[in-house]
C-alpha cells in the first residue's frame, strides 16, 4: 500500500505545481495584454502616457520613453522576455503533464500516454478559454512543422532498423505510395459522391477540394503510429512495415496536396492532361529528390565526423544540426522534407556511430530521444488544446461521421488487397491477424491538422469545417483506437516483440545463415534478394567504408565482435559490482592480471576491444600487474578479504584458505605462483567469469 | 504449359520427389535444368569439382562447408535427388500446409533447417560441435578482422552460454535450444523462383 500513497502525494504535489503554473501563465497574459494596449497608445499619441505606474514601467522597458521619476531598483521587464518564456513555460507545462500522467502506471496500461495528454490538452484549453474567451495559443503550422516536427522524424530515421526496413522496403513503399494515393482518392470521391446525394445537408463543395480534403486525411502519421506502438510492442516486420509506411508516405502527401492545392487554384477548367502529367512527374521529383538530398546530407555528416575527434565536445551537436538542415532544405526546394530526415538517419547512422567515440554516440542517442519524446509530448497537449476554440466549430454531421466511416473502411479495404497482392511474393507471408492490426494501425495525427490548417481560407470556403473534421479524426483515431489497440493485438494473439540479449552463438549462426543463404542461391543459380544484399555489403565494405569511415574503426566492423565486447563490458561491470557488494574490490589486485577494464590495448596494433591478458602470451612480467587506478590509493598490503564467489570460480571459499589465496597471480605462467597445493589451482580461466545462470 | 508435363518425364521418381519435398513441378523442373547446367561432363551426377567451378561458391567464406553439406560422409558424388532433397530444405515454412497428410517430416521443418545448419559446424559429423570445430568456422567467417586470440575468446565464450551439459561441446539439442527464439524458417529460407 504504500508505494501507491507515495504516488499518490506526489500526484497531488504536481497538481498544485501545475495549477501555480497555470495560474502564473495567465498572469503573464494579464500584463502583456495590458502593457500591449498602452503600446498602442503611446505609438498613437506623440505625447507617452503613463496611464499608471505599472503600465509605465512596463513601457519604458519597451520603448525608452515614458517619463520617469525615480532610479527603478527592479522593473517588470516583460515585454523582453515574453516569446521566449512563453515557449518555455508552455514546453514545461507540457512535460509537467506528461510527468503526471505517467505517475500512475494503472491508468497508462490502459489509455496510451498520447491520449492522456490530448485530454490535459482539454483541460489546459478549457483553463486559457475560460480567462481568456479567445484562444490565444493553439498548434501553428509554423511551429509544428518547423520546431516540433523535425526532431521526431531525426530521431525515426537515426534509430530506424535497418535492416527490417530495407527487408521489407518492397512492402512499405507499396503502401505508402499506393495505399495513400487510395486513400485519398476513395475518401474524396466518395464525400463528394455523397454531398450529391444529399447526405450532408446544404453543402456545396467542389469535387476538387474534396480531393484536395482527402489528400490530407490520407495519410498515416508517424507521430501517432509511434506513440500507439510504442506501448504495444508487435513483432519487428508489422512495426516497421507500419511506421515505415507512415514515414514514407509523406512524399505521397507532399505532391497529392501541393498538386490539388494549385489545381484549385487554377480552378477546373484548366486542367488537362499536361497538367495530370506534371502532378505524376512531380512525385516522382519530390519523392527521390528528397531522398537524395538526405543522402547527401548523410554523406556530409559522416565525412565530418571523420574529423571531428578532435572536438568531441560538440560533435553530438554536428548529428542534429546536419539533420535539422536536411529537413529545412528539402522544405526549401518544395521536396519532401520528411523522406529527406529519414533518409538522413538510415544512411548515417551506422558511419556515424562507428566515427564517433563512445561518449558522443551515447550523447546523440539520448539527445536526440529527450528532443523527440519531448516535442511529441508538446504536440499532442496542443492537439488538445487547439480543441478549444469556438471559432473553428463548423459542425455538419453527415459530413464528420462520413469521414470517420471511410476512412476505417477504406483502410481495411486498402491494405487487404494490397496484402493480397503482396503474400504472393513475399517469403513470410503477412498474415490475416497481422494484416487486420495493420489497417487498423492506420492512425492520423498532427501531420494531418498542420497541414488543414496551411488551407487557405480564400479558395476554400469551408476550411474551419475541414479543420474541426481533422481534429476529430484525429482524436478518434489517437484516443479510441490507442486505448483499443494493445487489447485487440493481444485478443487476437498477434505475435509480438521478444526484448531478450542474443547469445553470442545466435550472433555466430547469424552469420553462417546469411553466408549460407548467399551460397545456396548461387547453387541453385537464382539472382535473389540475398545476392543483392550481399553485393550491398561488397560494395559497402569496398567504397562506404573506405571513404566516410575512420581507418582505425574500418577494421572492427563486424557485428559478432561487437556483441563480444559488449558482453565483455557489461560482464566486467558485474563483476565489480559484486566486488563492490563484497565490501572492497582489493581482490582484484591480487589478480590483477586477470581483467583489465581499461578499452584500449597496447598489445594489438588497433583499437580491438577489451584484452584479455589470459591471453597475452608474450607479455613480458611487470604488465600483468596492472591495477585498476581506484585501487592504488589504498594499503597495498595483503588484508584477509573474501575475493567474490564468481571470481574465484574453481577455487575454494573457505577462510582457512584465505591466506594462501591473497597472494596468488592469475596469470598463465602458473610457474608464477607460489601456491604450494598447485593441483588446487585450475588451468588459467580463459575468461572473465560468465556470468552465472543464477545471476542474470 | 503442355510442354511441362513431358519435360517432366525426363525427371526420374518426378512425383515421388514433389511429394516428398513439396516443390512444384516448376521449381522441379528448373532445379533440373540447373542440375544439368552444373553437370559439365553429362556424368549425370555432380561431384565437388562442379560446385567448385561456381565464382560466388568460391567467395563465400564458408562455400567449402556448404558443399561438403551437400555430399553425405563418405561419397563424392550426388544424384538429381539428392541434390533436391537438401535445396528443398531451403523451401519457405508452408504455413497453411494440412498436417495430418504427411507421415514424415518435411525436408523445409524447423528441425531438419537446424540440422543443416548444425552440419554446417559439425564437419566431422559426430554429433557435437567441439570448440574447434566453432573455431575454424570464426575464423573462416571473421579471420581477416580478429586476432586469434579473440577468436579464441569468442568460442569459448559461445560454448559457455550454449554448453548446458558441460561436456565443452554443444550437441544438436544445445544448439537447438540456443536458437528457439530465433525466426528459423525466416533466416533459413530463400524465395525459388518458377
Amino acid at each position: 500500500m504504500r508505494p501507491f500513497a507515495s504516488t499518490s502525494t506526489r500526484m497531488a504535489t504536481s497538481w498544485r505545481v501545475t495549477l501555480f503554473l497555470c495560474a502564473l501563465l495567465m498572469a503573464c497574459r494579464g500584463p502583456s495584454l495590458a502593457s500591449g494596449e498602452s503600446e498602442c497608445r503611446m505609438a498613437r499619441n506623440s505625447q507617452p502616457q503613463t496611464p499608471s505606474s505599472d503600465n509605465g514601467t512596463a513601457g519604458e522597458g519597451g520603448h525608452g520613453g515614458g517619463t520617469v521619476t525615480t532610479l527603478p531598483i527592479v522593473t517588470w521587464r516583460w515585454e523582453h522576455v515574453k516569446d521566449p518564456y512563453l515557449v518555455a513555460l508552455w514546453v514545461l507545462v507540457c512535460w509537467l503533464c506528461k510527468m503526471i500522467i505517467e505517475a500512475n502506471h494503472h491508468v497508462t496500461n490502459i489509455i496510451p500516454e498520447s491520449a492522456l495528454l490530448i485530454c490535459s490538452g482539454f483541460i489546459l484549453g478549457g483553463i486559457i478559454w475560460g480567462a481568456d474567451k479567445v484562444q490565444t495559443f493553439s498548434l501553428t503550422p509554423t511551429t509544428f512543422f518547423y520546431y516540433l516536427l523535425p526532431p521526431i522524424i531525426i530521431d525515426s530515421g537515426y534509430h530506424m532498423p535497418n535492416k527490417p526496413f530495407f527487408t521489407n522496403l518492397g512492402a512499405i513503399l507499396v503502401h505508402a505510395v499506393i495505399g495513400t494515393c487510395w486513400n485519398a482518392a476513395s475518401l474524396g470521391l466518395s464525400l463528394w459522391g455523397c454531398q450529391i446525394g444529399g447526405a450532408m445537408g446544404d453543402l456545396n463543395i467542389g469535387l476538387l477540394q474534396y480531393l484536395l480534403f482527402g489528400s490530407l486525411m490520407a495519410a498515416v502519421d508517424p507521430v501517432a503510429v509511434l506513440a500507439v506502438f510504442d506501448q504495444v510492442h508487435v513483432n519487428d516486420v508489422l512495426f516497421i512495415i507500419v511506421f515505415g509506411e507512415s514515414l514514407l508516405n509523406d512524399g505521397v502527401t507532399v505532391v497529392l496536396f501541393n498538386v490539388f492545392d494549385a489545381f484549385v487554384s487554377l480552378g477546373g477548367p484548366r486542367i488537362n492532361a499536361a497538367e495530370i502529367i506534371k502532378g505524376i512527374v512531380s512525385f516522382f521529383v519530390v519523392a527521390f529528390g528528397g531522398s537524395l538530398v538526405g543522402v547527401a546530407f548523410g554523406i556530409i555528416i559522416s565525412l565530418l565526423t571523420r574529423c571531428t575527434y578532435k572536438v568531441q565536445i560538440i560533435e553530438p551537436g554536428f548529428v542534429f544540426i546536419l539533420g535539422y538542415l536536411s529537413y529545412l532544405t528539402a522544405d526549401m526546394l518544395s521536396l519532401s522534407a520528411i523522406l529527406s530526415t529519414t533518409f538522413y538517419g538510415v544512411f548515417c547512422q551506422k558511419y556515424v556511430y562507428a566515427n564517433m567515440d563512445e561518449n558522443s554516440a551515447h550523447t546523440v542517442k539520448y539527445a536526440m530521444k529527450v528532443f523527440a519524446n519531448g516535442a511529441e509530448t508538446v504536440i499532442f497537449v496542443f492537439l488538445g488544446i487547439s480543441a478549444i476554440d469556438k471559432l473553428i466549430w463548423v459542425w455538419n454531421t453527415g459530413f464528420i461521421l462520413l469521414t470517420l466511416l471511410f476512412i476505417l473502411v477504406y483502410r481495411f479495404m486498402g491494405v487487404f488487397f494490397l496484402n493480397w497482392f503482396l503474400n504472393r511474393y513475399r517469403l513470410i507471408p503477412l498474415e490475416f491477424v497481422e494484416q487486420v492490426i495493420m489497417s487498423y494501425g492506420g492512425l492520423r495525427g498532427a501531420v494531418a491538422y498542420g497541414l488543414a490548417v496551411m488551407l487557405d481560407e480564400n479558395r476554400i470556403k469551408e476550411k474551419n469545417l475541414m479543420i474541426g473534421t481533422t481534429l476529430i479524426v484525429v482524436y478518434f483515431t489517437v484516443i479510441l483506437q490507442g486505448i483499443t489497440m494493445k487489447p485487440l493485438v493481444l485478443w487476437l494473439k498477434v505475435k509480438r516483440n521478444e526484448v531478450r540479449d542474443k547469445s553470442l552463438l545466435e550472433r555466430v549462426t547469424n552469420t553462417l545463415f546469411n553466408h549460407t543463404l548467399v551460397g545456396i542461391e548461387d547453387i541453385s543459380g537464382q539472382i535473389g534478394d540475398n545476392y543483392f544484399r550481399n553485393k550491398w555489403r561488397e560494395f559497402e565494405k569496398k567504397w562506404l567504408m573506405w571513404a566516410l569511415m575512420k581507418p582505425s574503426v574500418r577494421k572492427k566492423q563486424d557485428q559478432i565482435f561487437d556483441v563480444f565486447h559488449q558482453l565483455n563490458l557489461k560482464d566486467a561491470v558485474e563483476y565489480v559490482a559484486e566486488g563492490e557488494q563484497g565490501g572492497s574490490l582489493e581482490f582484484i589486485r591480487n589478480e590483477s592480471a586477470f581483467l583489465d577494464f581499461k578499452k584500449k590495448s597496447s598489445y594489438s596494433g588497433d583499437e580491438a576491444g577489451i584484452d584479455n591478458p589470459a591471453f597475452m602470451l608474450d607479455l613480458d612480467p611487470t604488465d600483468s600487474l596492472q591495477i585498476p587506478p581506484w585501487l592504488l590509493e589504498s594499503e597495498l598490503n595483503s588484508s584477509m578479504v573474501a575475493p567474490s564467489q564468481r571470481a574465484q570460480e574453481r577455487l575454494p571459499r573457505t577462510p582457512s584458505n584465505l591466506n594462501r589465496l591473497t597472494p596468488l597471480r592469475f596469470s598463465i605462467r602458473s610457474s608464477d605462483t607460489q601456491q604450494t597445493d598447485s593441483d588446487l589451482l585450475p588451468p588459467p580461466p580463459p575468461s572473465p567469469p560468465p556470468t552465472d545462470n543464477t545471476q542474470k | 504449359m503442355g510442354s511441362s508435363s513431358s519435360s517432366l518425364n525426363k525427371i526420374p521418381n518426378a512425383q515421388e520427389l514433389m511429394q516428398e519435398t513439396g516443390f512444384s513441378a516448376a521449381h522441379l523442373l528448373r532445379l533440373y535444368e540447373r542440375f544439368e547446367w552444373l553437370d559439365r561432363d553429362n556424368r549425370g551426377n555432380l561431384s565437388p569439382e562442379d560446385f567448385e567451378a561456381l565464382g560466388g561458391l568460391a567467395m563465400n567464406p564458408i562455400g567449402g562447408r556448404i558443399i561438403c553439406a551437400f555430399f553425405s560422409p563418405g561419397q563424392d558424388t550426388m544424384d538429381f535427388p539428392s541434390f533436391v532433397r537438401i535445396l528443398a530444405h531451403f523451401r519457405p515454412t508452408d504455413r497453411h500446409r494440412n498436417k495430418g497428410g504427411t507421415q514424415q517430416e518435411l525436408p523445409n521443418s524447423r528441425n531438419r533447417k537446424l540440422k543443416f545448419a548444425f552440419q554446417l559446424y559439425d564437419m566431422d559429423r559426430d554429433g557435437k560441435i567441439s570448440r574447434e570445430e566453432l573455431l575454424q568456422v570464426l575464423r573462416a567467417m571473421l579471420g581477416l578482422q580478429v586476432t586469434e586470440e579473440q577468436l579464441q575468446s569468442i568460442a569459448e565464450r559461445a560454448i559457455k552460454e550454449a554448453d548446458l551439459d558441460k561436456d565443452d561441446a554443444i550437441s544438436f539439442e544445445e544448439f537447438k535450444k540456443s536458437l528457439e527464439k530465433v525466426n528459423i524458417e525466416e533466416k533459413m529460407s530463400i524465395g525459388f523462383l518458377q
